[in-house]
């Protein structure tokens, strides 16, 4: 009734007037919408997934030749894209565990009456409405090795987090925490705040000690949005960019997206990238089934 | 009403008719964002003057420049008239029909021999000894150093020097003196470092670098007619080159991984190194007083030489090009042909610009000019280039994947990182069938 009430013209409006249908009405909203994705999405996508199968290069005005699979397999068997695959990886897992810890720990913290909350709430989402440019140029003072304040408050005198091969990729993903826990936080919260307030009170007269309450009651009901969260970061992870290649040069920490951008606009192999970018294509999604699988199982509970 | 949209039709016309003769009196050139564009925007203000022509001088990053150049070239636009690009573009460029053939204008103002003859050979001529020209040199640029002129006079620090090392402290000759200088001055304690080189790999940065030392021991990068680099890129020579340049970074300042123009010209303004590598076109601030609090007090010295005595630097600057897809094709030759005239290359050098006219250049007027002139004028005899072929940016690449890890971290040895460039490159000339041609 409801949804009838939603679609039923009203006689006095100016389309009524005009004789508009509702499917005209409805057409003229979705066709749009529709032209618009298949144009810049689906198109660019099905051309690219032709191009991936060429050895196409756009700097040239050389036709683009069909290879085949030649592209897929010099890909798979490429030593440096795989290193490129391992340090993704570990971008990935360090970067979103970190966000998750982090942004499920504050929003504990701001579950509660405290003065100032909202203000406070505020403030901590401020990091994740700025650029990621402007946040990689500002971190890149932050961990100078000269004048930069987290070795001056750490006290750790010279130390080279961008320099150094081995703590490169942690710099960055330290970075990506900071910018990013409000995120995971701002939905633990909304996640928390839905507990339903009686069963902390139950577990209160059973005498359940926290550990148990936080196990057994809040870990539980947030688990849905929290697995939410964790699909978006870490799809935004696996695709991380900008900040990486603002930040540093070091190849430990040279995640796959730098690989395909120096492919596809510094080396102009398009039919190549074309196959990298659909390589990373299936691998987000399969990581992503994964999740929702798991986030189903979750919800089922 | 009728008269009305007649009048409206009218003035609509009249309006395209003047916007139309407006957009054929407008040039457009494309370049990086440096000070040098900012010279040619003042000398293209003068043609302007002097002609009515309209010409912008658009420019971006130096980071983007390449990217964004050849997403014009390759979307086949006509947003840029003409473009001032880089040397080892030549090949990529002219190849895909990027660039317009200048070589019958290159005979015909026989530029061959107006122009610096390193210029012409890097900045205009593909394939090599080929004598077909797709560029004018416009802004010549090769590697050279500065220093702290202060702290190399120091009577103390030249005492101590000489103490230390058994001979006068001065400008260096060689790049093992250049070595010992920077170990003397390295004192993190005091913050003060021994030399400042490039290491950035995002584009050509590091790979310059290296190559200052590669020409210097003598070596090369390979044969740029055969293709040939097994035993060239990866010699004796060349080994001993990127350990010298492993060694000096070693007595960089902290956090000296990810540096290029800007951060080499800040170890001079900020008290960090006594020596700087860099290209020429960026030395004008430092001698300047409002940039550079040290400009009394700074020195420049060409590349040094080898253990060899060989002495070449790497080549920067870049020619400008007309683009095939231009609309304006025919001001485009009539703005080079003033640009090529000796009066507007002796103002262009005036302004700042590095002018590849050999007469500009060979004038004690120019060598006088600055501190730095002098040791341009040299340097632009003894300079040699990065591969201009189409595939540069894969070989430019390799090269960073394999010698970045090596000089930065100390990763694997200076032999094990050339000989697997050497494999790359052969691997990448066998892709394209350089060695079937």
């Amino acid at each position: 009734m409801a949804t009838l009430a939603m679609t039923t013209l009203d006689p006095q409006s100016r389309a009524a007037r005009r004789g508009w249908s509702d499917l005209t009405i409805r057409n003229a909203f979705i066709i749009p919408t529709i032209v618009f994705l298949i144009v810049f999405n689906i198109f660019p996508l099905l051309y690219s997934l032709g191009y991936s199968f060429t050895d196409f290069r756009a700097s040239t005005n050389a036709p683009a030749n069909f290879v085949g699979l030649a592209n897929y397999r010099a890909l798979l068997n490429d030593p440096f894209i795989w290193s490129n695959f391992a340090i993704t990886a570990k971008y990935v897992i360090v970067s979103v565990t970190g966000q998750v810890v982090v942004g499920f720990g504050v929003a504990m913290l701001l579950n509660r009456t405290i003065p100032f909350k909202g203000l406070i709430t505020t403030l901590l989402l401020l990091p994740m409405m700025l650029s990621m440019a402007v946040v990689g140029l500002f971190w890149k003072l932050l961990y100078d090795p000269s004048f930069g304040i987290i070795n001056y408050a750490l006290g750790l005198g010279r130390f080279e987090w961008l320099s150094d091969p081995d703590m490169a990729l942690y710099a960055v993903a330290i970075t990506d925490i900071w910018m990013w826990s409000p995120f995971v936080m701002l939905l633990s919260l909304a996640g928390l705040s839905a507990v339903p307030k009686h069963l902390y009170e139950a577990a209160a007269i059973d005498r359940a000690g926290t550990f148990y309450t936080f196990f057994r009651i809040t870990l539980p009901l947030v688990a849905p949005i929290l697995m939410i969260a964790i699909i978006f970061r870490t799809m935004e992870a696996f695709k991380t960019f900008d900040l990486a290649f603002i930040l540093t040069s070091q190849p430990n920490a040279e995640l796959i997206s730098i690989r395909l951008y120096k492919m596809a606009f510094q080396e102009w192999q398009t039919g190549m990238s074309s196959a990298l970018a659909y390589i990373m294509l299936i691998m987000v999604v399969g990581i992503t089934n994964i999740y929702v699988k798991y986030l189903n199982k979750v919800k089922e509970r | 009403m009728r008269i009305k949209v007649a009048g409206l039709v009218a003035g609509l016309a009249a309006s395209l008719a003047y916007s139309t003769s407006a957009f054929a009196q407008e040039l457009t050139i494309f370049w990086a964002e440096w000070d040098p564009a900012n010279y040619l925007q003042e000398l293209v203000n003068e043609y302007e003057a002097e002609t009515g022509v309209r010409v912008t001088v658009e420019t971006t990053p130096w980071q983007d420049f390449q990217t964004k150049t050849f997403t014009e070239l390759n979307a086949r636009g006509s947003a840029y008239d003409m473009v001032v690009g880089d040397s080892q573009w030549l090949g990529a460029a002219s190849e895909a029909g990027h660039y317009v053939d200048l070589t019958e204008f290159f005979t015909k103002h026989n530029l061959g021999e107006v122009m610096a003859p390193a210029t012409v050979k890097y900045y205009a001529e593909y394939p090599s000894n080929s004598g077909k020209y797709w560029s004018i040199p416009a802004e010549g640029d090769a590697v050279g150093w500065s220093y702290r002129k202060d702290w190399f006079e120091d009577p103390k620090e030249m005492e101590a020097f000489k103490a230390k090392y058994g001979y006068d402290l001065a400008p260096p000759k060689t790049w093992a003196e250049m070595r010992d200088i920077a170990e003397f001055f390295h004192r993190p304690d005091e913050n003060r470092y021994g030399i400042a080189i490039y290491t950035d790999n995002s584009y050509d940065g590091l790979v310059m670098g290296v190559e200052n030392a590669i020409f210097s021991y003598g070596g090369e990068l390979g044969n740029y007619e055969t293709y040939e680099v097994d035993g060239i890129i990866n010699s004796e020579e060349n080994v001993k080159a990127l350990e010298m340049y492993r060694e000096l970074y070693g007595f960089t300042p902290p956090g000296w991984a990810k540096t290029f123009f800007v951060e080499n010209n800040q170890a001079i303004t900020e008290n960090l190194a006594a020596m700087s590598m860099n290209y020429f076109a960026f030395f004008p601030a430092l001698v300047n007083e409002a940039s550079n609090p040290n400009a009394k007090s700074t020195g420049f010295f060409a590349n040094p030489a080898g253990p060899g005595g060989a002495q070449f630097a790497a080549l920067g600057g870049q020619g400008i090009s007309v683009i095939s897809y231009s609309e304006n094709q025919e001001e485009a030759m009539k703005f080079l042909e003033w640009f090529i005239k000796d009066e507007t290359q002796k103002r262009w050098a005036e302004l700042g610009g590095y002018t590849a006219s050999a007469a500009v250049l060979e004038s004690d007027e120019f060598q006088n000019a600055t501190p730095y002139n002098k040791a341009f004028y040299e340097t632009m005899f003894k300079v040699k280039d990065f591969w201009a072929t189409p595939e540069y940016a894969e070989l430019l690449i390799q090269m960073n994947q394999r010698i970045y890890p090596y000089v930065t971290a100390g990763e694997g040895s200076a032999k094990e990182a050339l000989d697997a460039l050497a494999a790359d490159w052969k691997a990448t000339f066998e892709k394209y069938d350089r060695y079937k041609q």
